[in-house]
């Protein structure tokens, strides 16, 4: 057993009167055997990391830049967010499943194990994936463990594999752009996770191609003190057009774990980046206990002209989540959106939303957050809506609503426009609401029960941003609030 | 099918409701008239249940049922319905998708099969012709941005689709102009139906000129003072609610 651990969040003392007997579904440990590096973080651990995945040189050394970079940084602490101090010498930054030895070629190959963890997750990848034409890549623990649909993506010409594949068997295209969105000295998250990141998904659009398929990926931390250091890389060559799907599950534990993946995307001239995400981490229990931490740093790049990145996330887990997925929009007539729906609960906190920075001439940004605070939750929405002084007729729409639900809870907005160019439209609306219990009794009276009328009042908050998400994930994403808003009216 | 006997309410420290009895039977339109602060809002918002209202003494049955002790919504599935005064507003929830689960929550609850779509929106407009609505307001937020006449006639509509057995309709005329109250008191009429009860409380005989009740209660500083038919309102109307007040302290 690995020694040492994060102490837990300190609870206030402060009579919690919501209750949340929500149990988490995907609460349970898979009894799998890993092989993990001990504890802590040096040199040594960073090559050993590289070592095992046969890294070439170049990821080595970029690896190690990042990593004596990490040691001159200091951990930010502006965010409106409190957490014990993490002890990076506890966490443990490597943990595979024992049949990584031999990549398995197809899915009967797949220790059973795992994808009987799969099935409870609610990822079956054989019937389902098939039905709905979704290539899924199911990250372990670190380390890939099955991709389908290869050749159903290589026909297209589409690469869809899991990062540390990328880094052997597509070098110059992990050269060319792995950084350039998100530069290994970023902030003090990104470049660890520059250090250590174990895998992630890469994909690669060729010019013109309309991916066949909308992409998705799993996540899921297992082994305890491991940090999940995801790696995403998506280009979008001219012209081309993806969908891409993230959605996370993770056990029930009782140390909090370190999430801190980087993604970064680039949509060149005249293509479009979709990127959506359903995020259910275990968020702690009622009392803020033994919650993931989801320090994440997501950037789009709209190189290249009349380009479009768009992201739509839905987060309910986590118990601190820190992410502010932004868009460069350095092309001309280049196109960035943000749609989100945050929920906190219970002790949970959240500083999240957006930057949106318009570079070049004609670009638009739009931004859509909702929040929804329920218990002793905070929610923060921090946007920046940046034009530079080059960036002509830019038009910026912000819209950026707070749902409370109970008299506990909090929402703070921190907007920042820092606006260059005269020329320049940038729009924000804001709006602050309670679901009353005139509105409730409403609906009672109608024959709806308290549950299913604020689940109800909750989706016609959301909707805006639910009909960006494709279907696949609007229902589940659905699903999700309902089931993070069990107990949210006491 | 209502049975009410000698019922106080309070809400906080105030007590409303001061020995209230009435009894309403199926196939009967009652009428229920007093000055304002009687306690007329306050008899409706706690025969739906309203748990700001508090039952110090006294008993509701409902066919046969202790209705005191079903949730709003087990009220409501039972047959219970209630046209607010001041209806809520609910934006983003539209006024098609409220109403559909209600009427499938009534179903489940009788063992029905739920209505789909189609049938939902089939049925909708049929009832909304009637009561002169604009069909696209099926698509707006509950009661959002409507005027206080088109909530009025929401409530009446809501009220056609869930055909409760008995209705309590809480100054449903109050600011309407003569065609909404004609359109509404035609709904009114609509329902009547031996199986079922319905309950107007009004201010106004007004209403009464188009929807003619077979009894009418004159309700005062928390109870039922008076009885009679439809006579009695005009009777009111004409005296005035002083009238009853001396008849209260006798």
């Amino acid at each position: 057993m690995l020694e040492g651990s994060i102490k837990p969040m300190s609870t206030e003392p402060k009579y919690i009167e919501s209750l949340v007997n929500r149990r988490y579904e995907h609460g349970f440990i898979t009894d799998i055997d890993s092989d993990n590096l001990p504890p802590g973080l040096n040199e040594d651990i960073v090559r050993a990391i590289s070592k095992k995945k046969n890294e070439p040189k170049f990821m080595l050394e970029w690896r190690l830049k990042a990593y004596r970079h990490w040691l001159t940084m200091q951990e930010p602490t502006w965010a409106h967010v409190h957490y014990p101090k993490i002890d990076y010498q506890s966490i443990s930054y490597f943990s595979a499943p024992k049949s990584d030895e031999e990549r398995p070629k197809s899915l009967d190959e797949v220790d059973p194990k795992l994808l009987e963890t799969y099935e409870k997750l609610g990822i079956p990848l054989h019937e389902h994936a098939k039905l709905a034409g979704v290539a899924v890549d199911a990250v372990f623990d670190s380390v890939s463990v099955a991709t389908t649909f290869k050749e159903k993506l290589s026909e297209a010409g589409v690469i869809f594999c899991p990062f540390s594949e990328a880094v052997t068997n597509h070098p110059e295209l992990v050269r060319k752009y792995l950084g350039s969105v998100v530069p290994y000295r970023d902030n003090f998250f990104a470049t660890l996770n520059s250090a250590v990141f174990s895998d992630g998904s890469f994909v690669y659009i060729p010019k013109g191609v309309r991916c066949p398929m909308e992409l998705s990926t799993y996540f899921r931390i297992n082994a305890a003190n491991t940090g999940q250091f995801e790696r995403t890389l998506i280009i979008a060559d001219e012209g081309s057009h993806v969908s891409y799907l993230e959605g996370c599950t993770a056990p029930m534990r009782d140390e909090n774990q370190l999430h801190a993946a980087v993604v970064e995307l680039i949509a060149l001239k005249d293509a479009e980046i979709k990127y959506s995400t359903v995020q259910n981490w275990y968020p702690g229990d009622e009392n803020g206990i033994g919650g993931i931490y989801n320090f994440v740093t997501k950037r789009g790049d709209c190189r290249g002209n009349n380009s479009k990145i768009s992201w739509t996330q839905v987060e309910t887990g986590s118990a601190i989540t820190w992410k502010y997925p932004s868009c460069v929009l350095r092309g001309e007539n280049s196109v960035g959106e943000f749609y989100s729906v945050a929920v906190v609960n219970n002790m949970q906190q959240a500083d999240t939303g957006t930057k949106m920075i318009h570079i070049g001439r004609n670009t638009r940004s739009t931004i859509v957050s909702k929040g929804i605070s329920v218990g002793h939750a905070q929610n923060v929405y921090r946007g920046l809506v940046k034009v530079m002084p080059q960036a002509k007729d830019v038009r910026n729409h912000t819209q950026c609503d707070s749902l409370l639900i109970g008299k506990d809870c909090g929402a703070h907005t921190f907007p920042y426009m820092e606006v260059k160019n005269p020329t320049a439209k940038v729009e924000h609306e804001a709006t602050t609401s309670k679901i009353s219990e005139n509105q409730l009794f409403y609906c009672r009276q109608r024959g709806i029960s308290e549950e299913d009328a604020v689940n109800m009042i909750v989706n016609g908050f959301c909707k805006d941003v639910f009909k960006q998400l494709p279907m696949e994930f609007a229902v589940e994403a659905q699903n999700l609030l309902n089931v993070s808003l069990e107990g949210a009216v006491g | 099918m209502l049975e009410i006997d000698n019922l106080n309410t309070t809400i906080g420290d105030t007590e409303i409701l001061k020995g209230l009895s009435l009894s309403v039977n199926a196939g009967e339109v009652h009428a229920i008239m007093g000055p304002n602060g009687s306690g007329k809002s306050t008899l409706s918002q706690v025969i739906a249940g309203h748990d700001d209202y508090i039952v110090t003494s006294g008993s509701v049955y409902y066919n046969g049922k202790n209705l005191l002790e079903l949730a709003p919504e087990e009220r409501a599935r039972e047959g219970v319905f209630l046209g607010f005064q001041y209806p809520v507003e609910i934006p983003g929830v539209n006024n098609a998708y409220l109403l559909k689960a209600a009427i499938n929550a009534k179903r489940r609850h009788k063992g029905l099969n739920e209505v789909d779509a189609f049938e939902f929106l089939q049925l909708a407009r049929e009832k909304m012709e009637a009561l002169d609505m604009d069909p696209s307001f099926l698509n707006r937020g509950v009661n959002e941005g409507f005027s206080g006449g088109e909530k009025k006639r929401n409530e009446i509509f809501q009220m056609t689709m869930l055909e409760p057995h008995l209705a309590i309709l809480d100054e449903t005329d109050s600011g309407l102009d003569i065609d909404a109250l004609q359109a509404v008191a035609k709904g009114i009429n609509a329902m009547r139906n031996p199986k079922r009860a319905i309950v107007v409380i009004t201010h106004y005989q007004r209403l009464l000129d188009y929807v003619e009740p077979d009894f009418v209660h004159v309700l005062s500083e928390g109870r039922i003072v008076r009885s009679g038919d439809k006579t009695l309102a005009r009777q009111l109307e004409e005296k005035g609610y002083d009238w009853i007040r001396g008849m209260a302290d006798a």
